[in-house]
């Protein structure tokens, strides 16, 4: 298994290294040990490679991942797993704002808590917080899952359109166009699959209440001015 | 004595004019701004309040058609490992597949490849079809993230970091549901007919600080390969362009408040923004401030119509311009033959801007695929690279008439302004005087 020792080797070896593999490649397993809050730690990963961080991450790790797995022994800072494609990251402890920032796909799991802005504009990634999620949060949210085993801060969801946002504890506040969503079979169904794949086993799916968009705004009218 | 009472003509008001007039019944009608394409329509300050002085006894010119002007530019020279090299400056800016119809971004790809030049997607992702048509690729990366992904991030030639738009500083944008087809709501994850909104701030950095990171992520995503480009709006162009650098761009794309949206509103096209003849100065002064002038290339877009625009825009330190509108107009917007179709939209040919409707006669701002089918993508390139090579010919006149064997070679000391405004914002002498309004202190 190749080691990286951040604190040694140039990040962009690192990355290079990831960009380099191709389908059938031999090394399919990386560490990198010393982060010590790099940004852009294994950004762009293109292949099925599983990466392994021990210790905490700076701005955008992971990001843009397509296919890899990636788990971080440790905290995430901005943005981490932004614009995700495919593929799984895993962050041990918390993440900062803007987690899973526009992703498209794949499955971001935080342990901990996520701040402010967590899958702001997602477009498809599903989003599992062990924790809880700060304020504005699924801000215009296209669609795709967060699961929030904790609570939520401010106006979650505000000018939301189709992502589905399940909230276990409280919401402080619900944005514009936010509103609670009956809970129906299916939703259970995709809730209990996000849970078991985010290896929350001690919650049931029915603890949840579920959130999406009032759809009042996806046309202007003149006449919901005062929701923006 | 007779006395004659002489009739007093009446009187319009010059601050509620027929325009203002019409636009408070409209308002008042229908309850919702009035949102258009276009920039300004306002009159500004324009380059047409600059002349070029020619050559003179001091000044020696070169033999029209027969000596060498050099129009040639690379872009991208501080960081990236693949500069774009161009063979004019006249670049296409981005606008969106979304916006414009697949055959009109597919024109544009053909135009700007026969002309040498780049072209630059929009606020929707990247299509195979422009992809395609363009040698040279510049791949904008919005605050939506509409149709962002990895592998069309490397298989552009430059990548835009879109801060903001002359049309708009500070404003998102907004595509209206008529306009969202099937295709262009899949590109962007949305359902389709919905009011598709642009956000006006990038979701996952906030300042220059961040914008450092930023393009960090981006150089390493893609390999350090692709310049990296900075586009703002003409707001605060010094201190905009003296952060972009310390951000880490490679080009700088400054964008004037004549610079064309494909949909906002018409009171902030018309009232936010400066005009682009005050943003250029400013602009090189930061980066001549940083040393960076000619290492971190300046691209002027915003109302460039002509070689003189061009020539005077490279006068006055640009490296480079970019054109939206006219290239709109040069592959058939707004074209008279279609009178009759505007006139029945209720506007007239020239005028026509309501780009956000979907309904342009010309099949360019559409996605009716009966409208768009009328635009032949290889004729009209065709129109473009003659606009862009019938451009870049007059900028050649025009430096070589000032003696120089090089369009980058053109220079302040070329210039003279027409009016005190002119002077003042690009800093240029009044014309038969030494003197602009700041200089000296008066």
């Amino acid at each position: 298994m190749p080691v990286f020792d951040l604190s040694q080797t140039p990040l962009r070896e690192l990355n290079s290294a990831l960009h380099k593999l191709g389908q059938g490649a031999n090394d399919t397993a990386f560490e990198v040990i010393n982060p010590r809050g790099s940004h852009s730690v294994a950004v762009g990963i293109d292949s099925p490679v599983t990466v392994e961080v021990k210790g905490s991450v700076g701005y955008y790790c992971a990001g843009m991942n397509d296919g890899g797995t990636v788990t971080v022994y440790g905290s995430a800072g901005p943005g981490v797993a932004e614009n995700m494609m495919s593929g799984t990251v895993v962050i041990e402890g918390d993440a900062s704002q803007y987690a899973g920032a526009t992703g498209r796909g794949g499955l971001l799991v935080i342990k901990g808590n996520a701040a402010s802005r967590c899958g702001i504009s997602m477009k498809g990634i599903d989003i599992v917080v062990h924790g809880s999620i700060g304020h504005m949060s699924a801000f215009m949210g296209q669609s795709g899952h967060l699961v929030v085993c904790g609570d939520a801060g401010e106006a979650l969801g505000d000018s939301l359109y189709e992502a589905k946002l399940f909230v276990r504890g409280t919401v402080k506040s619900l944005g514009a166009d936010c509103i609670e969503k009956q809970m129906k079979p299916k939703h259970l169904a995709k809730l209990a699959e996000l849970l078991q794949q985010a290896g929350i086993n001690d919650v049931k799916p029915e603890e949840f209440k579920r959130y999406g968009s009032a759809r009042k705004l996806y046309n202007f009218n003149i006449d919901n001015a005062d929701a923006y | 004595m007779s006395y004659h009472n002489p009739f007093t003509p009446p009187r319009k008001s010059a601050t509620f004019d027929d325009h203002t007039l019409a636009e408070i019944r409209r308002a008042a009608a229908t309850g919702i701004y009035d949102i258009r394409g276009g920039g300004t329509k306002r009159k500004v300050p324009h380059f047409d309040d600059l002349l070029f002085l020619g050559a003179s006894i001091s000044r020696y010119p070169l033999e029209g058609y027969r000596e060498k002007c050099d129009t040639s530019v690379v872009l991208g020279t501080r960081f990236a490992k693949n500069p774009i090299h161009l063979k004019t400056p006249i670049t296409i800016a981005g606008m969106s597949f979304g916006a414009l119809s697949g055959n009109a971004k597919e024109a544009l790809g053909r135009g700007a490849t026969l002309a040498g030049t780049s072209t630059t997607t929009g606020d929707g992702g990247m299509t195979d079809e422009e992809r395609g048509h363009s040698q040279t690729l510049v791949y904008q990366y919005l605050p939506s993230r509409y149709g962002m992904n990895p592998k069309d991030l490397r298989r552009a030639d430059a990548i835009e970091i879109v801060v903001g738009q002359g049309a708009k500083p500070g404003g998102g944008g907004m595509l209206l549901g008529q306009k969202i087809s099937d295709r262009v709501a899949n590109m962007r994850n949305l359902p389709t007919g919905i009011d598709q909104r642009s956000a006006c701030r990038h979701p996952d950095w906030t300042g220059p600080d961040d914008l450092e990171i930023k393009i960090n992520e981006l150089r390493e995503i893609t390999d350090w390969e692709k310049p990296i480009y900075i586009k703002v709006g003409g707001a605060r162009p010094y201190y905009d362009t003296a952060l972009a650098v310390k951000a880490g761009a490679d080009v700088v794309v400054l964008d004037g408040m004549q610079g064309g949206t494909a949909a906002t509103q018409d009171v902030f096209i018309e009232n936010v923004g400066m005009p682009t003849l005050a943003c250029i100065r400013p602009a090189v002064q930061a980066l001549q401030d940083l040393g960076m002038h000619r290492k971190v290339q300046l691209i002027v877009s915003g109302g460039i119509r002509s070689g003189a625009d061009v020539a005077k825009a490279l006068a006055l330190g640009a490296d480079a311009v970019a054109i939206g509108t006219a290239a709109l107009v040069a592959i058939g917007d707004n074209d008279p033959k279609w009178e009759d179709e505007y006139q029945k939209l209720g506007t007239t040919a020239g005028a026509y801007d309501d780009w956000h409707e979907g309904k342009d006669p010309a099949g360019i701002t559409t996605q009716d695929p009966e409208l768009a089918a009328r635009l032949d993508p290889v004729a009209a390139g065709r129109r473009l690279a003659n606009y862009l090579k019938v451009m870049t010919l007059e900028a050649q006149t025009i430096a070589r008439a000032c003696g120089k064997n090089r369009l980058h070679n053109l220079e302040p000391e070329d210039l003279c302004a027409l009016t005190m405004e002119a002077a003042a914002m690009a800093q240029i002498p009044l014309a038969g005087t030494s003197w602009y309004p700041g200089k000296g202190g008066f």
